[in-house]
């Protein structure tokens, strides 16, 4: 007897469940269709052209360079409506479908907008969660995006809301120079190895003809000053180099397109 | 006369070699099914440990959360209590990936939803306190909920999907015999969590 009554129980409860998991799934499946990941893998999908062009263009050589220099993909995407679907789930599943960010990193960051909803949604892959925190991100929509969207300037909120991303991802990840770009590359590359080897090749000179002179100390010390000087110009040239060099070069998405980051669901965002 | 002999010897010999070859392939099946079958049932380990992950991050979220509803509203005494129950609850219950039961799933989906409806009330509860909700810190508090409640929903999705492919392996026919021998069971999917998405009461309407 209690076993009978125990399976009707359970069967009750699994016919139950089924038919809620039925009815969510249409429900679901009723709701957003995402995209397919686009032929063209750039930074600014803009579906209902919020932004003007010279707006749109602006924003998405920012981010194509920012990827270039740390191979960390940004993408905005401008939606009508999520259809009454949650934002914060959509972006996710959105962001991990098109597989922004590199495989290995997951250094992919995603911004869905949706308009008609006034609400944006920021969803960090797994790889810069520990940076763009929830906390974090939503601090950053509520303080920096919003203010500027209640003003109606949505391509300002976007500008300064990617340049306080880029501030709160700085220095997490490189960038390995494009291939294609290889015109204005080897210069800025080899220079400073040129100026370095001439310098060293000097000061071996020098340092012959002086012969044991003494003062050896003094002398290292000065050859130090000169290693930090030629490190630090190396430094400043190839960031320099790196950001001017590949601006003009990129412009038609991002190099290689989509890496195929993963996003765990997480994220802010905010509505005004 | 050679036909025959070799037909007479045949009878036997083909019977041992059909034997041995069918032995052969099945141990050469038998082998890639295990192989694939372990492949399938890490992809789900690593799901389910995704599910955790993110459930435990919720549980010391609610931790902070709690201490600080309580210095701003110190006598929601009973939604606090509850929601500090449900958490404890929640907590108690842990699951081996390698043998999930359906019995052990719905209880740990039945308690993870309660302590979601307990603090879905808290919530709630708290949205009258305007000194609360203009605390920087508390608004943070709750970006990080909303968002490893994002994440659970994300990771209990990729779960049921992880899922599929195994029973799909373990389940249908010539796999599902090996299965058995090698001692490989489906496992249960995750239903819609009770209390995340509807509102509290429909938790217990199956009950």
């Amino acid at each position: 007897m209690p076993k009978t009554t125990l399976y009707s129980t359970l069967q009750i409860k699994s016919i139950a469940c089924i038919l809620v998991c039925f009815l969510s799934w249409s429900y679901v499946s009723a709701q957003f269709d995402i995209p397919d990941t686009p032929k063209e893998q750039t930074s600014v999908y803009d579906y209902v052209n919020l932004l003007s062009n010279s707006q749109k263009s602006q924003l998405e050589e920012k981010l194509i360079r920012y990827s270039d220099t740390t191979s960390t993909q940004i993408v905005v995407a401008i939606i009508a409506t999520t259809k009454g679907e949650n934002i914060g789930l959509l972006a996710p599943r959105w962001a991990h479908k098109w597989g922004i960010g590199q495989a290995k990193e997951d250094n992919g960051v995603f911004i869905l907008l949706a308009n008609d909803d006034r609400e944006i949604w920021i969803s960090p892959g797994y790889g810069v969660e520990h940076k763009l925190t929830a906390g974090i991100t939503g601090e950053l929509t509520r303080n920096v995006i919003i203010p500027e969207f209640k003003r109606g300037d949505f391509y300002g909120g976007l500008d300064k809301g990617t340049d306080a991303i880029f501030q709160i991802l700085q220095g997490e990840y490189q960038g390995t120079p494009k291939k294609n770009s290889s015109n204005g590359f080897p210069i800025g590359a080899f220079l400073p190895f040129l100026i370095l080897f001439i310098i060293v090749l000097i000061a071996l000179s020098k340092n012959r003809r002086n012969g044991g002179n003494g003062g050896s100390g003094g002398r290292k010390n000065k050859d130090f000053t000169i290693w930090d000087a030629i490190i630090l110009s190396n430094m400043g040239r190839g960031s320099y180099g790196g950001s001017s060099g590949w601006g003009s070069s990129s412009g038609g998405g991002f190099g290689g397109g989509f890496g195929g980051g993963g996003f765990s669901g997480g994220g802010a965002g905010g509505s005004w | 006369m050679k036909k025959r002999v070799i037909a007479g010897l045949g009878c036997g010999a083909i019977t041992i070699i059909a034997v041995v070859v069918i032995g052969i392939i099945s141990v050469i099946y038998g082998i890639s099914f295990n192989n694939t079958t372990i492949e399938l049932n890490e992809n789900v380990s690593e799901a389910w440990g995704n599910v955790q992950t993110s459930y435990q991050r919720r549980n010391d979220l609610i931790g902070n959360l709690v201490n600080t509803v309580k210095g701003a509203a110190d006598f929601e005494r009973n939604t606090l209590t509850d929601v500090i129950e449900a958490r404890a609850k929640a907590t108690s219950i842990s699951i081996d990936p390698n043998n999930i039961t359906p019995e052990q799933l719905a209880q740990y989906n039945q308690v993870q939803g309660g302590l979601s409806g307990a603090l879905k009330s808290l919530l709630v509860t708290v949205e009258r306190y305007p000194e609360l909700k203009a605390n920087q810190n508390f608004l943070k508090l709750q970006d990080e909920l909303t968002s490893t409640e994002n994440t659970i929903q994300t990771a209990r999705t990729r779960y049921n999907e992880a899922i599929k492919p195994y029973n799909n392996q373990v389940k249908k026919f010539p796999g599902s015999v090996f299965a058995n021998i090698l001692g490989f069971e489906g496992k249960p999917y995750f239903d819609a969590e009770a209390g995340a998405e509807q509102p509290v009461d429909v938790e217990f309407d199956f009950e």
